[in-house]
């Protein structure tokens, strides 16, 4: 047993012998192995989250705490945070998603919100061989396991399908929970004298310094790994919501948090540091599911549907009699101190005994040499396509039916989108919209990544990653009020990776604040690596925008017939990094535009003033597959046809109908209404391409037509 | 009239019908909790909702079953008391024996959630008195176990009893085996007991009640309760 077995390096192993003055002992060092894992500590991106903005005018609450908060109006407030699962789900794709989704609703819980929603981001292998199909199967019944039984909907997310998620998928959860803003619960409000309560599932052996594990590589024998996952029941977490929200509303929470990485460790040591107390855990009053469990065990157990709740000692009867109504143990299992230390005894003999701000806070920021890669300077070069017209038809069919644009419903009705009776537009719009009972608004909400973008050109990929995510809000008519990211990557300790990182972390950071959105809370998963193989660089964004009614509200997959279709935005896109360059070579090459703050913050004025208009039946922000394919999803959506007109030397252009980035958009303009939409868009760029026609046939300038019985069935595979 | 909506540990829709049947009829409507055995006597309607009642890790609705509330809800609907099973609730009311039948899992074994439309066959119900013969309501449906079976035998005598109350069936009402999302027998997706006053429905009709939320066609049931209590002088 030394530092190097419970993953610490050599430096820091030599911090904590100054900090302490002394040798740590076997279960100190394991704590700290743990707490100290890249996991617990974000000790490789520490310096680089600084780069984001977080300050806004409706947030109440940044990241620091265990879900950031907005203001949504009428004194009530959205709680929402992605977390990824990634690790345990390609270990054991059921459980591992399972309880991502359990955790992240646990965070939203924890801060005294009812969870509402949640998102999911997907990225998996492209190859649909067998594990890659196992893996999302029990990856998507896990989701809906959980989920469905807990009683919060999915609605919404992304589906990202390349061969670099192959033996690494991502499995990232979100979740959004609405508040009272006078009931928002922190960490930070402990007091001397208040007792620890333990309060869900016993604790067990599962998942044991499962935050260490997520800290490296898989390796080639993910089975040994299957001890580090954990195990979800989401009928205790289902109590678990009842049970604190009854405490809440008796006002018998002082403060509160969900175990999740490191468990009691990780939530004991964190309000003793925040509140600036010390914490006394007795090992021995903690009910565990089996006999002869060490002190360190029981500290580092990553046991799912557990809550350490800070309560005053008089209230303890009724937390414990609120806590039996809803089948749950309850256990007083330590106290708050005066002393500033995180202690933990077991009968009475001291097994821990560590400063409370060094056991989270301790760990020494590591900033891994960076450099940028060679590879950039190779695939610089943009490659010149030409889509012959007798190829145009198989091209767009093998675009419309590629895993990334296909329908996803076999996924999402695996989810229960409706549950709450608040989904106003679920799964397979890109954005979904949710009512809020308690003040009459919806939150419109959306989840967006760029990889290979952020691959190519690592600044403006990330920059696109936080548009991809944003523009769609924004056409909604949505008012963005913050994001939530979850930074998904290879190993920091390459240089090469670490700078692409840090560049892409840049852009994004960059983008949503020249943008007003700020970053109220986040996640970070690297060493996303299988032997072999790394993932792409990326950083998933979930974005929550405030629609005060639906009246200005402009949904996407509406269009009537007769309405006059128009392509707002630059003509071309790129094709760098687009679904086309992936289906016609396979060789990623080429720069993706520039971000263009300027022309983002001119589209998203006119995209906000259209909706408020309320000009059009419908608006589609083009994306994946580029024009054409949201031509063809607007039709499929809509159930009507179009008849496209486009001038031929633009239809030459696969950049034009197949480019993908920048502010780009199709409208479905009410006939009535085109000059006062031309009005709005006029200087930006606009080009009317067509009009809908209520015959179920897509025209596309004569140089290919469809039935849309024909597009469904290619889209639906 | 006074709506009852009974809360099991794991039920997650008991919010939703009481939101639902509240903003529809404008009557205020209460929960009961499970432990209780037996029913207040002003219930005009008791609802099981939809969920996972201990988290169905048992056969669905099996443990809420043996509740102590189900006496409660035994007696009641002996004395003619409404009684409506949504998903979970339908589930407990087949295990409880107070309808026939048994939910299994979904034909192709996975949960499904989708907007589905099922056809009205029975208008002489509480549930169903405001509503034609032949209506297609549009109702989603979210479960894992949502076939509904019956033996060769029970099945010829719900059938000859008039027992089944709606039918999956596609947009205009045609009921065939395209438009069976779950694989239920003869697209079952509703049935009464013999006395009509005890309904069994896996669609839910408290996510189909405001526009917003793309139907309203569920809050018609509401509607036919409401009604149907009004005519014999509950209000």
């Amino acid at each position: 047993m030394n530092y190097k077995t419970v993953g610490l390096r050599k430096e820091e192993y030599l911090a904590i012998k100054k900090m302490l003055g002394r040798e740590p002992n076997e279960s100190e060092l394991r704590i700290l192995g743990v707490m100290w894992s890249e996991h617990c500590s974000y000790k490789s991106t520490r310096s680089i989250l600084k780069m984001f903005n977080s300050e806004g005018k409706h947030v109440i609450q940044g990241p620091g705490e265990n879900a950031g908060i907005v203001d949504i109006g009428g004194g009530w407030a959205a709680a929402f945070k992605v977390e990824s699962h990634n690790h345990p789900s390609a270990v054991e794709p059921y459980q591992g998603a399972a309880t991502g989704v359990g955790g992240i609703i646990r965070d939203i819980l924890a801060v005294g919100a009812w969870p509402t929603a949640c998102l999911d981001g997907l990225f998996f292998g492209k190859t649909p061989n067998n594990s890659t199909l196992s893996l999302i199967e029990g990856v998507v019944a896990g989701i809906g396991g959980y989920g469905n039984a807990v009683g919060v909907p999915t609605v919404g997310g992304k589906t990202f399908f390349d061969d670099s998620y192959e033996g690494n998928p991502l499995v990232n959860a979100m979740c959004v929970g609405t508040v009272h803003q006078e009931s928002v619960i922190t960490s930070r409000t402990a007091k001397v004298g208040q007792w620890v309560v333990l309060l869900g599932s016993r604790t067990g052996r599962d998942g044991i310094a499962g935050a260490a594990f997520a800290s490296t590589e898989l390796a080639e024998d993910t089975k040994s790994s299957k001890p580090q996952v954990q195990i979800g029941d989401p009928f205790v977490e289902k109590l678990l919501i009842e049970c604190c929200h009854e405490l809440l509303k008796d006002k018998l929470i002082a403060s509160m948090q969900d175990m999740g990485a490191a468990g009691i460790t990780s939530s004991a040591s964190e309000i003793a540091a925040k509140s600036g107390t010390g914490i006394h855990i007795y090992a021995e009053k903690v009910p565990t599911r089996e006999a002869n469990m060490t002190p360190w065990e029981i500290a580092l157990s990553e046991s799912q549907e557990r809550m350490l709740l800070i309560i005053e000692p008089d209230n303890f009867d009724k937390v414990k009699k609120c806590a039996e109504k809803w089948l749950l143990e309850c256990a007083l299992i330590g106290e708050i101190t005066s002393d500033k230390r995180f202690r933990i005894t077991n009968h009475g003999e001291t097994v821990v005994d560590l400063p409370a701000e060094m056991v989270g806070g301790g760990c020494p920021v590591i900033d891994w040499p960076s450099q940028k890669p060679a590879y950039l300077e190779n695939i610089k070069v943009e490659k010149k396509y030409e889509v012959p017209q007798e190829r145009f038809k198989e091209l767009f069919l093998s675009v419309l039916t590629d895993p990334n644009v296909r329908d996803k419903s076999w996924i999402y009705e695996q989810y229960d989108h409706m549950v709450q009776t608040n989904t106003v537009a679920g799964p397979g719009n890109p954005v979904s919209v949710i009512r809020i009972k308690e003040n009459g608004t919806f939150l419109a909400l959306s989840m967006d990544c760029d990889p290979w973008s952020c691959w190519l050109d690592p600044y403006n990929g990330g920059a696109e990653s936080f548009l991809k995510a944003a523009r769609p809000l924004w056409a909604c008519g949505a008012e963005v009020l913050g994001m939530t990211d979850c930074l998904n990557y290879p190993s920091p300790e390459s240089p090469e990776n670490y700078w692409v990182l840090k560049e892409s972390v840049r852009g994004l950071a960059q983008a949503a604040k020249d943008l007003e959105c700020p970053v109220v809370s986040g996640n970070v998963s690297l060493y996303n690596e299988s032997p072999g193989k790394k993932i792409l660089p990326s950083p998933l964004v979930g974005i929550v925008g405030l629609l005060r009614d639906l009246d200005t509200f402009l949904p996407s997959g509406r269009m009537e017939a007769k309405d006059i279709l128009f392509l707002v935005g630059p003509e071309k896109g790129s094709l760098a990094g687009s679904l086309f360059q992936r289906i016609m070579d396979g060789t990623i090459q080429g720069k993706p535009t520039p971000y263009d703050a300027d022309l983002e913050r001119k589209f998203k004025e006119r995209a906000i003033k259209t909706s408020k208009e309320k000009c059009c039946s419908s608006v589609r922000v083009i994306g994946s597959g580029g024009l054409a394919i949201s031509i063809a999803k607007e039709c499929i959506f809509a159930q009507k046809g179009a008849r496209i007109n486009i001038a031929p030397e633009l239809l030459k252009r696969p950049e034009f109908l197949f480019g993908e980035g920048r502010p780009r958009a199709i409208y479905s303009v009410k006939p009535s209404m085109v000059s006062l939409f031309e009005s709005i868009w006029r200087d930006f760029g606009l080009l009317k391409i067509g009009t809908v026609i209520e015959d179920h046939t897509l025209d596309i300038s004569g140089l290919a037509n469809f039935t849309l019985q024909e597009i469904l069935g290619c889209w639906r595979g | 009239m006074r709506a009852y909506v009974v809360v099991f540990p794991g039920s997650n829709c008991d919010r939703d019908v009481v939101h639902s049947l509240a903003t529809r009829l404008k009557t205020p409507v209460l929960t009961l909790w499970y432990e209780e055995n037996h029913l207040p006597s002003d219930a005009d309607l008791v609802v099981l909702p939809g969920g996972f009642s201990y988290g169905d890790y048992l056969r669905c609705g099996a443990m809420a079953a043996t509740a102590p509330i189900l006496q409660g809800i035994k007696n009641y609907a002996e004395n003619g008391g409404l009684v409506l099973g949504i998903c979970n609730g339908f589930q407990i009311l087949t295990e409880a024996r107070l309808l026939p039948g048994a939910l299994l899992a979904n034909k192709n074994l996975k949960f499904i959630c989708r907007q589905c439309t099922v056809r009205v066959e029975r208008t002489d119900t509480p549930f169903t008195s405001n509503l034609q013969i032949g209506q297609v309501l549009k109702m989603p449906i979210a479960h894992h176990e949502g076939l509904y079976f019956l033996p060769p035998e029970d099945l010829k005598r719900v059938l000859a009893n008039r027992q089944v109350v709606f039918r999956y069936c596609s947009n205009d009402g045609t009921v065939d085996e395209e438009n069976n999302p779950n694989g239920s027998i003869e697209n079952i997706a509703g049935v009464v007991n013999e006395r009509g006053n005890v309904l069994g429905l896996m669609p839910h009709p408290e996510r189909a009640s405001e526009k917003i939320l793309g139907s309203e066609d569920g809050g018609l049931i509401w509607d036919s309760v409401a009604l149907w209590l009004a005519k014999r002088g509950r209000r």
